[in-house]
């Protein structure tokens, strides 16, 4: 690794020594950018933290925060991050579980009192509820606060919006006004993997209208009259100019015969627009 | 008459309690949110017996700005100045954080002179935040001068921040592979007279007037003690964990820029209560000064930040004359730097104790998911245990012991 992260004791055979304390509740492994995380099955949570804790050669004793991601495409659209600290072995391991807005994670209050605050606020912004948690109540967010502000599907904006109302004498609650619409810009280059259309792109799915340039390629361009040029024929002699005589010098030109009515020229005489 | 004495003795009369039985109610009180000892918008309630705390109830969350999820709808480089305001207190070491988290994923190389200015400048932010903690800890449990003289080096310390960075506090002077640019010498040497003259002198001072004081003692010694078991348990970090006696330093065992080259001592104490935190941050804040006065002298010429200009955008003076140097400018303030894939848990020893950032990358210009662990949320939930038994005027001994800022805590 060439970035100047904190660096703590290799991860050296941590995978294989967790596999064989976990046995079946590790559901995968992943060792990338330096971290090993470890995916465990959900409802045998607490044994899985116990074993990570007490098992020589992991001894995990710390818990340093549990995160909440929201990844709405998935069937269990809820992963719950614990970070745990060895102060024994110097080292760091995730442990993801996956839930949804249904299903119960086990709570680790029992193991680790920290773990109150951590799951609370798990709970406040994904809806994420975990079972055996003494007191799951909201912790950021305000008294009253309705829905998990975190989920992607949460605007940024939220729906409420508060202010002191001199009438009421009281702070009043009201719908999100915003004097601008909200206005996200997207600076993402459409040439690396945009995945939304471009403004205009969106004609390129549908048929050809009327009049619109060809698809074909050039030399797939058939004329309207090849019919009729191919009817005449290859012309006679080549062209050529071996003699001076050949080069139609003095010879009346394609200019001397009555030009054809240019249907652009306004015919009308000697008035120009500044006369 | 005995009749009398019995039907005296028997009688509950809530009106007159002094009447028969004494009911006693356990009292409940609020502290905060307005409190000047509650360090920010704090609000506990408190069960009170007579004047022993039984119980405290922590509110949090009245500071809540919802930084994470606005960081999930910047750039990498336009998320960066939020950190300076989670933390207000010690804002680069908020940054060194998030800085360390993205080149993490990035796998990018940082020139030595960047790592030692961003150690050097995370040591002046551990003064910056000691002296205001130690400061107002001896004001909440009674003394006045020290805080004004410790307030006069931590002005000191934003003049610097000023003059590096051009803010006193929300400095954003830490990026994506080094730092924001080049400091000029004669800033270096002013504070290299400072570590020298002004910061001991004025320091070891302000300390001498609390640190034998009888007083002083007598509100600190014992007060919220916290053994090693119970540390690990809730999660503690920082002066917290070292209080109660576990040499436990991200800066020693974790060691990231340029720590691993620096020398220092971990302070412990030995008893883990509050006096015990009060002059672990004590030691810290010379160990820093002696951190600075190494970087000072080992601190190599060249480069401030990497030379990948995919990452890092040219200088103004550079994008005026180059074309590839405009394209990049260009692209690099307004789409910003990509990310690989992937998430990442990476902490550092802030002044409070461990910050840590669990940035997910989807591989796009904007971080998936940015959850930033507080160093107060473990500390503060442990109030309860701390405060039990303790008189209500320890409180705000316990809680200047504990060091919590309320941008960090509520985010």
């Amino acid at each position: 690794m060439r970035a100047p992260a904190p660096a703590y004791t290799a991860n050296d055979g941590v995978i294989d020594a967790a596999a064989v304390a976990l046995g079946g509740s590790l559901l995968s492994s992943l060792d990338a950018v330096g971290e090993v995380a470890l995916t465990v099955d959900r409802d045998s949570l607490v044994a899985t933290m116990i074993a990570l804790r007490d098992t020589p050669g992991l001894e995990y004793q710390q818990l340093m925060e549990i995160a909440g991601v929201d990844y709405p495409e998935r069937a269990d659209r809820f992963e719950v991050v614990y970070c745990l600290l060895s102060l024994t072995r110097n080292h760091r391991i995730r442990v993801h579980v996956q839930t949804d807005e249904e299903k119960p994670v086990p709570s680790v209050t029992g193991i680790w009192p920290v773990a109150g605050w951590l799951e609370r606020e798990v709970y406040d912004m994904y809806g994420v509820l975990f079972s055996g948690n003494p007191d799951l109540r909201r912790i950021l967010t305000d008294y009253g606060f309705r829905g998990h502000p975190q989920r992607k599907d949460f605007p940024l904006s939220g729906f409420v919006e508060l202010r002191y109302s001199e009438e009421a004498k009281r702070v009043v609650y009201e719908p999100v006004k915003l004097a601008q619409d909200f206005r996200t810009f997207d600076f993402e280059s459409p040439w690396e993997g945009a995945q939304y259309t471009l403004p205009g792109d969106e004609k390129a799915s549908l048929p050809e209208a009327k009049g619109a340039p060809t698809p074909l390629k050039a030399d797939e361009i058939v004329k309207a009259d090849a019919a009729k040029s191919e009817a005449k024929g290859p012309a006679g002699d080549p062209k050529t100019t071996d003699t001076p005589a050949q080069t139609g010098a003095g010879k009346a030109g394609p200019d001397e015969g009555p030009k054809p009515a240019d249907p652009d020229v306004n015919p009308t005489p000697g008035k120009g627009q500044n006369q | 008459m005995s009749d009398h004495l019995e039907a005296v003795l028997g009688e509950r009369d809530a009106a007159d309690p002094t009447v028969g039985d004494v009911e006693i109610q356990n009292y409940t009180i609020n502290f905060g949110p307005q409190h000047p000892a509650a360090h920010g918008v704090l609000r506990l309630v408190m069960e009170l017996d007579g004047e022993i705390v039984e119980r405290v109830d922590p509110h949090v969350g009245l500071l809540h700005r919802g930084t994470e999820k606005l960081i999930e709808y910047k750039t990498y480089m336009q998320a960066l100045p939020y950190f300076d305001r989670l933390d207000y207190c010690s804002p680069m070491c908020m940054e060194h954080t998030y800085v360390l988290a993205v080149e993490k994923l990035l796998d990018l190389e940082v020139p030595l002179r960047a790592q030692y200015l961003r150690v050097f400048f995370a040591e002046l932010t551990r003064i910056m935040n000691h002296m205001l903690n130690l400061g107002s800890h001896v004001m909440d449990v009674g003394a006045m001068t020290p805080n004004l003289w410790l307030f006069e080096l931590r002005e000191d310390t934003m003049g610097f921040y000023e003059r590096a960075s051009g803010a006193r506090m929300h400095a954003a002077y830490f990026r994506p592979g080094g730092v924001h640019q080049d400091v000029p010498l004669k800033l270096l040497a002013d504070i290299g007279d400072w570590l020298d003259t002004r910061l001991p002198r004025l320091f070891d001072d302000a300390i001498s007037l609390v640190a034998d004081n009888r007083i002083f003692k007598q509100r600190n010694v014992d007060i919220g003690v916290v053994s090693r078991d119970d540390a690990i348990k809730w999660g503690f970090s920082g002066p917290m964990i070292r209080g109660s006696g576990l040499a436990w330093d991200l800066r020693k065992s974790q060691p990231y820029d340029a720590y691993a080259r620096v020398n220092f001592d971990v302070p412990v104490g030995t008893r883990g209560d509050c006096y015990d935190r009060f002059m672990v941050r004590v030691e810290e804040v010379k160990q820093s000064a002696r951190i600075m006065k190494q970087c000072l002298n080992d601190m190599p010429d060249g480069p401030i930040s990497s030379l990948d200009r995919k990452v890092v955008p040219p200088k103004r003076g550079e994008m005026k004359r180059s074309m590839e140097a405009l394209i990049h400018h260009f692209k690099l303030y307004t789409e910003g730097f990509h990310v690989p894939a992937g998430d990442v848990y990476v902490a550092t020893e802030s002044p409070k104790g461990e910050f840590g950032v669990y940035l997910v990358a989807d591989g796009s210009n904007k971080p998936y998911r940015c959850k930033i662990r507080p160093t107060a949320f473990s500390h503060l939930q442990a109030m309860d245990f701390m405060l039990k038994g303790h008189m209500l005027a320890d409180a705000t001994a316990v809680l200047g012991a504990m060091d919590i800022v309320f941008g960090e805590c509520d985010r």
